[in-house]
């Protein structure tokens, strides 16, 4: 992976030397490639990351649970396609803040898991979650009873939001198409202007 | 010994030292500069071009990178080991850089020439003081400046913001001329910004490539900062010696009182040393440089160097600030479309009031423009449920939240749908706002470190609230609502904290008298002919405008000003 991605981070930067940016050489557009790809490739795929501070089972319940939030749909993958539980269990080693919501979230979660089933979450049939999920995804309809779930639920989609759209598949998903070279700045496009009505 | 002196000692190499540098070795002089922090480069070390992917933390700030993981300051709020403190009942934020190129590599590089009526503004109101010099005086710097550096911009001929010498502007983003479009409406006038970016080459520095990334650090140089424009010439001049990790202690003065040149300590080894120098001139930032003069003391200057009037440390000014954002639903469910362009604002709003005598304040801000579709990042549709009960189509029944495919595609639709605008403001320069030494706290190095006292006055507060009801009229004028409350006196106005917009400015200010003033009108010390300082602490007042254009162009003026008298055997 690393390699090809080292190699289109090249076309892509050649590819608008093609466009002429004014005054940039091929020289200064290659080296802010390279540059750019030297460090992609010393990054440790997501996927070969460890858990380091989700239990096995927490981390289970996590992938259960995010994708619940951001499923597959016609463009694009589900987030732990996207790499999301691992990004999460990141975030609780880098964003110590974090870890008390989101593990205790996770227990609050199987502990109603087992009132409603008898079994935790990420073992209990699609539907059952479904319903659970349903009592504390909307918080304005939300029972008062739920708060904890509902606070919780609100923090996890958050950071599955987070972790999907800033990863590689995110981006891609929403067509983000800065932070590159580009051959020039034309400003808005004719149709964006037209769906803003200006002019 | 002599054979070490140096003709000039620049003590700090960010806006201000690095343009004395540069003019000083090219006028020929031997120039030593002491950097407190370490070796930074932005072609080799700024991280334009990674996507935020590229990191688990997906660009998050981190304690070491307050503004995000790529962003290109070593520094922040806080440094290790280097404490400062403040008076009972006031705060101060102090954003400093500990680097090769002090702030200027992750600036925002808005570029701005202060406006004749800046210079005089007691003459105008009675408020604060006038400055020594005029629009006039420093005009031909501003100008030498802009050929020199490169400025984007277009001559508006607006009062009281002076054009430049510009390269074309990029054109608006969407939301930016949707954002124009109110501000219009509501009789705001907005005009092209003018930001320190290459639009076209110039020397050896190609023009943009609009990734949006300036505050990583330039890997193309070209956007403006200290140590990518500055130094490579001056390094070229074989004229300048840059000793990095070098904290400087004091300015050390002889039996005359002259200065002798600098004492410092290496923060790798703890080894202390000096260094001579024929010429000290202090660009360390405006409160470091105070911090400097206040801890050289000696017989002959009891109170801090060049401080006999007592002025050095006060009238330090922060602008000031506030937010407001508005959600705008014509922005959902865009058509594909780029908005990063250079990195920061394309369209700015200046001043509008600058004849109107009628306002409950004194002095202007301007308006700064946020938004749109930028690089998603680590917080990216942060508490969606609030908003996201509001859009149309789909299930809303249940209000605001949910999950699946409709919640996924309803962080597609609202990207980009926020549009923020920034106050910044011109805060009246003020004897009893000032920072001293602290008699009982020292940093990691003995140094005894500054003790900030200041507060806004009403001048400030209700200036902050005119920008949030101007703020208001601009995002309904453009079809947006408004996503904050309105705040109250109760909160200030929401008026940022002293020190939180980093454009302190004052310490050490100019004036035509001794008594009142530390620097002559060549910023140069009243009492120590050889000493000079070339950052912000010798502005008379703060204008709303960012200061940096005005600390380069009054630092160039300020070389000229010491290579004329070296020349003439003055100093
Ligand atoms: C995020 C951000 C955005 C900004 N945006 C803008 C903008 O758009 N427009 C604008 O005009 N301004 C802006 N500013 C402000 C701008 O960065 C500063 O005005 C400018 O950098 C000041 O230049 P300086 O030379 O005085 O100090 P600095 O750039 O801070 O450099 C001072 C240097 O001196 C060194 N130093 C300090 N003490 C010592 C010591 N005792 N011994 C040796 N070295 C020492 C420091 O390590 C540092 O490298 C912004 C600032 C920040 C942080
Ligand atoms: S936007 Fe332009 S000036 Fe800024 S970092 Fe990218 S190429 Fe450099």
């Amino acid at each position: 992976m690393g390699m090809d991605r080292r190699e289109s981070m090249k076309v892509m930067a050649l590819a608008s030397v093609a466009l002429a940016v004014p005054g940039c050489t091929t020289r200064d557009m290659e080296r802010a490639a390279t540059h750019a790809a030297e460090r992609v490739a010393r990054q440790l795929p997501e996927a070969d990351r460890l858990p380091t501070i989700l239990s096995p089972t927490e981390y289970r319940t996590v992938e259960v649970l995010v994708d619940w939030i951001i499923p597959a749909d016609e463009r694009s993958g589900s987030a732990t396609d996207a790499g999301v539980p691992a990004f999460i269990d990141f975030m609780l080693a880098d964003a110590p803040d974090l870890e008390i919501p989101v593990r205790g979230g996770l227990g609050w979660l199987n502990a109603e898991s087992m009132r409603r089933t008898g079994i935790m979450f990420a073992d209990s049939l699609p539907p059952d979650q479904q319903s659970l999920i349903d009592d504390i995804a909307w918080p304005e309809a939300a029972a008062p009873e739920m708060e904890a779930g509902v606070r919780f639920f609100n923090l996890m989609r958050d950071l599955t939001a987070s972790g999907f759209f800033s990863s590689r598949i995110g981006f891609d998903d929403l067509g983000y198409l800065g932070n590159r070279p580009q051959g020039g700045w034309d400003g808005c496009p004719d149709e964006a202007h037209v769906h803003l009505g200006l002019d | 010994m002599k054979s070490d002196e140096y003709d000039v000692c620049i003590v700090g190499s960010g806006a201000g030292g690095g343009m004395v540098a540069h003019e000083l070795t090219r006028a020929g002089a031997r120039v030593v500069m002491l950097e407190a922090g370490g070796d930074w480069d932005a072609v080799r070390d700024g991280a334009m071009l990674t996507n935020n992917y590229e990191s688990p933390r997906r660009g998050k700030a981190t304690p070491e990178r307050p503004f995000g993981e790529f962003d290109a300051c070593i520094g922040g709020w806080h440094l290790d080991g280097e404490p400062y403190t403040t008076a009972e009942g006031t705060t101060w934020d102090w954003w400093r850089a500990r680097m090769v190129g002090g702030r200027t590599h992750h600036w925002g590089r808005i570029s701005l020439r202060f406006g004749p009526d800046d210079f005089r503004r007691k003459t105008l109101d009675e408020k604060g003081d006038d400055w020594p010099i005029s629009y006039n005086d420093l005009k031909p710097w501003y100008d030498r400046l802009d050929r020199m550096v490169g400025i984007f911009g277009e001559a508006n001929g607006v009062y009281n913001e002076p054009d430049g010498i510009f390269m074309p502007p990029p054109a608006p983003r969407c939301y930016e001329k949707m954002l124009a479009r109110g501000a219009e409406r509501a009789g705001v006038p907005v005009i092209p910004s003018r930001l320190s970016v290459l639009t076209k080459p110039l020397g050896d520095r190609p023009a943009c490539h609009y990734c949006g990334q300036c505050n990583r650090g330039c890997s193309t140089r070209s956007n403006f900062s200290s140590q990518s424009v500055l130094l490579p010439p001056a390094f070229a001049t074989g004229n300048l010696t840059l000793i990095t990790h070098a904290m400087a202690r004091e300015v050390l003065t002889g039996d005359d009182g002259r200065a002798t040149g600098v004492s410092y300590v290496d923060t790798a080894s703890r080894q202390e040393f000096q260094v001579r120098a024929r010429v000290v001139v202090l660009a360390a930032s405006a409160c470091e440089s105070a911090r400097l003069l206040l801890n050289s003391k000696s017989h002959r200057h009891p109170n801090g160097l060049a401080n006999s009037s007592d002025v050095v440390g006060r009238y330090l000014t922060d602008s000031t600030g506030a937010d407001a954002m508005g959600f705008f639903p014509q922005l959902v469910d865009m058509p594909v479309h780029n908005d990063d362009g250079v990195g920061g604002m394309h369209i700015y709003i200046p001043w509008w009031h600058e004849k109107d005598r009628s306002l409950p304040f004194s002095r202007g801000y301007h308006i700064e423009v946020w938004g749109g579709r930028s690089m998603p990042a680590y917080g990216f549709g942060g508490s969606i449920h609030r908003v996201n009960g509001k859009l149309s189509g789909g299930d809303r029944s249940r209000g605001g939240g949910g999950y699946g495919t409709q919640l996924k595609d309803d962080y597609r639709r609202l990207w980009g749908t926020y549009v923020g605008m920034s106050g910044r403001g011109e805060m009246i320069a003020r004897r009893e706002n000032y920072c001293e030494i602290d008699p009982e706290v020292v940093d990691q190095y003995g140094i005894p470190v500054l003790k900030f006292n200041v507060s806004w006055s009403d001048e400030e507060l209700l200036q902050m609230k005119h920008f949030h009801e101007t703020a208001r009229e601009i995002i309904h004028a453009a079809g947006g609502e408004s996503v904050w409350d309105m705040p109250t006196a109760d909160n200030d106005w929401g008026i940022t904290r002293p020190g939180q917009i980093i454009h302190e400015v004052g310490t050490v200010r100019m004036g035509n008298d001794p008594k009142t003033s530390a620097l002559n009108s060549n910023c140069q010390s009243h009492e120590v002919d050889n000493l000079f300082v070339a950052d912000a602490a010798p502005f008379v007042s703060q204008a709303h405008k960012n200061p940096t254009w005005t600390i380069m162009a009054l630092a160039m003026r300020t070389a000229d000003h010491i290579a004329s008298e070296v020349k003439r055997r003055n100093i």
